[in-house]
């Protein structure tokens, strides 16, 4: 069972859609009990990383994915990544999980051709840095799907594919059991349903 | 780098597409959860539902529609046609869409951009805008052209991605249906003036309209056709593969 952590923030219909088609059983969920039974934790998010850290703190799933740190494969996705990280700077400087050292940044400030657009959004190719389980059924011309205007900077160690968008955006991560895609798997087609199938593999 | 995106869009009227035509390998082509399915194993990139149903129960069944297009296929969702409130955009947002699109519910009230930018976020609300020359200006119209507002195409783009509109559909009434190739003029002129993606619209003929698009207009981020794809005058993977050997990033599966 795969519980996806339900703490109020984004769509989660596809998530739960793209699993089932995977065959996995899900429970969306802020039952920490629950969590505790599950086998795998998905950690969704859309929108600002300041009110989706303080709904996560609100709903005491902060502790929750803690307590479960090294006993279960954890996945943040989009938002639910960058909140694995120490800090964000987006609108001020708040504070992460601390799961992944590293810091979440604009990708404005970073560019150098200034005439791309923010956010990134679309399809961009999947560049493997290190080797990842999550990443096991990729290829080398997988595109994955992205909408995001920050990213994480984390050291080299903890980057398992990057993108190319004039800087290089780090575009998947892990620590151990804890893994994060900065693209969102599934809306990323038969690939996007690879990477999630390799997810609860894990 | 990002690729180009090809979206087909499906105009949907009581749960069923209008101009489905024969395809190989689909049983009932104006099933709208067969079709999306095809054009999603031919590579399409992202999938627009309009809705032009007038009545409740054929809203109704378009939601339904929805939920069993979002259960099958992943990648993004845009959902156009009758919007008009946020109550709107949270129904099909609940069912499965990734992206809004507004038009004359906009035009009506530009606060619901606004709104929805900041309940659900810019990347969820697209704008979509109907425009045609009048006295050599970009106008936006409604109605499918046979009612011509006050408003400046360019200048109510601006004003929308100020709102929180984050990404623009622009339809040129004065191309569409014709077939001589995307309407360049009007896009430059959008193009230059905002910094959010654009989709153009309206026109495609042919391969090469997409790929005149792209080199012409760099800044359009991605091509919309609708008939071309139905009646399979352009087969989508095929017209991926061409734009890629001519050195346009695509995403080819």
């Amino acid at each position: 069972m795969v519980a996806i952590i339900d703490y109020g923030v984004g769509n989660l219909f596809s998530l739960n859609a793209s699993l089932k088609k995977i065959g996995v059983e899900v429970t969306i969920t802020n039952d920490i009990e629950e969590i505790a039974k599950a086998s795998h934790i998905i950690l969704p998010g859309v929108g600002a990383f300041k009110d989706a850290a303080q709904l996560l703190k609100q709903h005491k799933m902060d502790q929750a994915i803690i307590d479960n740190v090294g006993k279960k494969p954890i996945l943040g996705i989009c938002l639910g990544m960058q909140l694995l990280f120490d800090t964000s700077f987006e609108h001020g400087e708040h504070t992460g999980l601390g799961l992944i050292p590293g810091e979440v940044v604009s990708i404005k400030d970073h560019l150098i051709n200034k005439e791309l657009k923010v956010p990134h959004m679309g399809w961009n190719k999947l560049i493997k840095t290190n080797p990842s389980p999550i990443l096991k059924y990729t290829t080398d011309e997988d595109y994955v799907y992205f909408v995001h205007s920050y990213y994480a900077r984390t050291p080299k160690q903890y980057i398992t594919a990057v993108v190319d968008y004039d800087i290089e955006i780090t575009a998947s991560v892990q620590n151990g059991l804890i893994f994060g895609t900065q693209f969102h798997p599934e809306k990323s087609g038969e690939c996007g349903l690879r990477i999630l199938k390799a997810f609860v593999e894990c | 780098m990002l690729t180009k995106r090809i979206i087909p869009c499906l105009d949907i009227r009581n749960g069923r597409v209008v101009k489905g035509m024969n395809f190989e390998g689909i049983k009932d082509v104006s099933d709208p959860v067969e079709l999306a399915k095809y054009y999603n194993q031919e590579g399409a990139d992202e999938l627009v539902f309009y809705d032009i149903t007038a009545s409740l129960e054929g809203r109704k069944l378009f939601t339904s529609i929805l939920e069993k297009v979002a259960s099958e296929i992943f990648i993004p969702l845009t959902v156009g046609g009758g919007i008009n409130t946020l109550q709107d955009f949270d129904r099909v947002l609940k069912s499965g869409a990734d992206k809004v699109s507004v038009n004359s519910g906009a035009i009506k009230n530009k606060y619901l951009i606004k709104e929805a930018a900041e309940k659900y976020g810019s990347q969820c609300v697209v704008l979509s805008i109907d425009a045609k020359r009048i006295d050599n200006k970009f106008k936006v119209v409604t109605l499918g052209g046979r009612n011509v507002t006050d408003l400046d195409m360019v200048a109510w783009a601006k004003e929308a991605s100020n709102l929180g509109a984050g990404e623009i559909v622009l339809n040129s009434i004065d191309m569409d249906g014709v077939k001589k190739g995307f309407d360049l003029e009007m896009l430059q002129a959008l193009c230059q003036e905002v910094n959010v993606p654009v989709i153009a619209s309206g026109g495609a003929g042919n391969m090469e309209d997409f790929k005149i698009l792209f080199d012409s207009v760099p800044k359009v981020d991605a091509g919309l056709a609708a008939s071309i794809f139905h009646y399979k005058q352009i087969n989508i993977a095929d017209l991926k593969k061409y734009l890629l050997q001519n050195n346009i990033i695509m995403r080819c599966i």
